[in-house]
């Protein structure tokens, strides 16, 4: 491990559960990098997160960590957040977690621009429990619950989050990790709702099920199908077509939803 | 006291439910809007920011569960109010609270159910669902008041406890209690006990945040950026507060969780007993059917029938020692209520056979009339 990263972890707690291969840690390594570079107080940082192998990270990480229930990390960092918006709140969702069972909070955190850094690891598949299919998994994949291939459509993820309201909007993967590391970062730097789809691997279910090789494998075929916002403005449509595109996604400057309430307070306590 | 130092003031049940948060030092509620607990949350919206608080209209009852429990990890006391769909809703993350030893309050100002049943009616029909709505073997504290003054003095009760014992308290109100309008003596400042929780000494090292450090078995809290950056999760843990799979390890947290509370009794378990010495008949009542009963005591009295009351303030840890003395001394047991027999059970249960235990339960929306619990004293002398 990186001796400036090193303080970050709870090195007695690792291993880590993960599967040999997955790239979760690849993006937690990002996470790191990318709080070091904020310069967060590790004391007044809370990281957040529901349930899932992805969920785990807190858990492995040297702040105030809330692992909670399935889908629900960022009702609960709602609360963190307004009860004490001293704190840097960081939220640590999975593709299940975060777009299905949680599908609501992540849109209502997004519509107050509550100041929160959703980072969303989407390896396409519920991982935790052995390989059903999520609501990011794409058309025609296999999962242990779509035998036959997968009928329902993917959401574009960062496209729900930017309508629903969100002023930082980006989209990383677990190959290209010094441009996932600046998403990061600068995710942290936006005051209000900042969220960065992380796009990860699960090589164990989603990779064998649909035979896309090894971990390695997996992680290359990022480097092809992802490709970056600007390299993509000088594409034409069919250059473009079966790419995921990545970079900042949005940004807008929005009232934030603490100072707002805090505004609120003031004025009463005025009166 | 002085006269003048009194404040009497004509409060509604949800509003003395709010008041009374106030007074224990809410600093944030979070909550959705439902009949017939919604006044709650619109006293609290506008209270909250004049107090220095903070509140939110969350998407649904399972958030403000979540956001409660949140924001209490950070050092705050916090609420959220509900009725029979909503306290559905939120019985996970009461879970979790209990699991991660967060304190806060939960109102269930109950309606008639199941499912979105009779909005606007009153019914009892929750008891059950309050000590066992969420999964897995846990304990529980649930209070009830019957008047509008014990909305207020119980919500400070309630408060109080969540904060001693480290667990999330449920008030439960009912449709009646809720809406009727009484007057409240409001408290002044240091009049009624007010506790915090207990944080961790000044200079702890090596902080634990799931270890007792003394025979309540609740462990001191921390907040969080406090700087001792502790980890909580609704996994079985161990002291430290991370995940096991010991058996051991996991079956002696559930056990101290209910030990904790069990420990507590004497504190938590409030009843009141009224002319119940020399009682041939004891009648067991809870929140707003409680007030029939006085009522109905008081014509059986005139009429020289020898009628008592055991009322329960506090419904769950059951009141198993004070309703079996009771029995012992009486003949007959009636347990009115509005649902089919839920607490006439479990009185049933705690009485092993030493009285014989009757029960009036309605389920129409209608409040028990003290002329049903008289005919019913009528039928069992
Ligand atoms: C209320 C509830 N429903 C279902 C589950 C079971 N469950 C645990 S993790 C999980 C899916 C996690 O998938 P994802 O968020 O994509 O995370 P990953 O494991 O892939 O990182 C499910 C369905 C649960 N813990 N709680
Ligand atoms: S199951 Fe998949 S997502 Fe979970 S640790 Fe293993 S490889 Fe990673």
């Amino acid at each position: 491990m990186l001796a400036h990263l090193e303080k970050y972890f709870r090195t007695e707690r690792l291993p880590h559960i993960w599967c040999p291969g997955c790239a979760n840690g690849i993006i937690v390594k990002s996470l790191v990098e990318a709080i070091d570079k904020a310069g967060l107080d590790q004391d007044k940082t809370v990281i957040v997160s529901g349930i899932g192998c992805s969920s785990r990270a807190p858990g492995y990480l040297n702040f105030n960590t809330l692992h909670t229930t399935h889908g629900r990390a960022i009702a609960f960092a709602t609360g963190v957040k307004l009860a004490n918006p001293e704190l840097n709140v960081i939220v640590v969702t999975g593709d299940g977690d975060g777009t299905s069972i949680g599908g609501n909070h992540l849109i209502h955190g997004a519509r107050r621009n509550i100041d929160l850094t959703v980072l969303l690891f989407n390896n396409s598949i519920y991982g935790m429990t052995g390989g059903q299919y999520s609501p990011m998994s794409p058309q025609g994949a296999k999962a242990t619950t779509s035998p036959y291939g997968n009928i329902e459509r993917p959401f574009d993820i960062c496209n729900l989050v930017t309508a629903s309201g969100a002023s930082y909007v980006a989209r990383g993967n677990s190959y290209h990790t010094s441009q996932l590391t600046n998403l990061i970062y600068q995710g942290l730097q936006n005051k209000g709702f900042s969220f960065i789809e992380a796009i990860s691997t699960c090589p164990v279910y989603f990779g064998r099920k649909n035979k896309l090789g090894r971990p390695a494998d997996m992680l290359k075929m990022q480097k092809e199908f992802c490709i970056s916002k600007e390299a993509a403005e000088k594409m034409s449509a069919e250059e473009k077509a079966g790419k995921v595109i990545t970079g900042v996604l949005h940004y807008a400057e929005l009232p934030e939803y603490t100072e707002q309430y805090q505004k609120i307070v003031d004025k009463c306590q005025r009166r | 006291m002085t006269v003048t130092d009194i404040k009497a003031k004509l409060m509604q049940g949800n509003q003395a439910c709010a008041e009374g948060a106030i007074y224990a030092g809410i600093n944030f509620y979070a909550g959705y809007p439902i009949t017939p607990s919604t006044e709650i949350a619109e006293v609290l919206a506008e209270r909250m920011p004049e107090e220095g608080g903070k509140f939110i209209q969350m998407e649904d009852e399972i958030a403000s569960m979540a956001a409660i429990v949140g924001a209490s990890l950070t050092g705050a006391k916090t609420m959220t109010a509900t009725s029979g769909p909503g306290f559905s809703l939120k019985q996970e993350n009461f879970g979790y609270g209990i699991v991660a030893e967060t304190p806060c309050v939960v109102v269930n100002v109950q309606r008639l159910g199941p499912s979105t049943g009779g909005p606007t009616a009153p019914a009892q029909g929750d008891m059950m669902q309050a000590r066992w709505g969420t999964h897995g073997d846990h304990p529980v504290i649930a209070l009830c008041p019957s008047t509008v003054q014990e909305c207020f003095d119980l919500t400070v009760k309630a408060f109080n406890l969540a904060e001693e014992f480290r667990t999330p308290v449920l008030l439960l109100l009912d449709e009646v209690i809720g809406h009727m309008r009484e007057r409240v003596f409001v408290p002044q400042p240091g009049e009624l006990e007010v506790v915090d929780r207990i944080k961790p000494e000044a200079g702890t090292q090596n902080y634990l945040a799931y270890q007792p450090v003394d025979s309540t078995l609740v462990p001191p809290m921390a907040s969080f950026g406090d700087g001792y950056r502790f980890h909580v999760t609704g996994l079985l843990h161990d002291e430290t507060g991370f995940p096991t799979n010991n058996s051991e390890v996991m079956g002696s947290l559930i056990e101290r969780l209910h030990q904790k509370i069990e420990r507590g009794r004497e504190k938590i378990v409030i009843v009141e007993e009224i002319d119940i010495d020399d009682a041939d008949v004891v009648i067991i009542a809870y929140g707003c059917v409680a007030r029939s009963a006085q009522k109905a005591q008081k014509m059986a009295r005139k009429k020289g029938q020898k009628v008592g009351i055991l009322r329960l303030i506090t419904v769950w840890p059951f009141p198993e020692e004070e309703v079996l003395r009771v029995a012992e001394k009486a003949k007959a047991l009636i347990v009115p209520e509005m649902n089919r027999g839920q607490i006439k059970d479990v009185v049933q249960s705690a009485v092993v056979g030493k009285a014989e235990v009757y029960g009036i339960g309605n389920v129409d929306g209608e409040m028990v009339s003290p002329c049903q619990i008289l005919a019913k004293i009528e039928e069992v002398l």
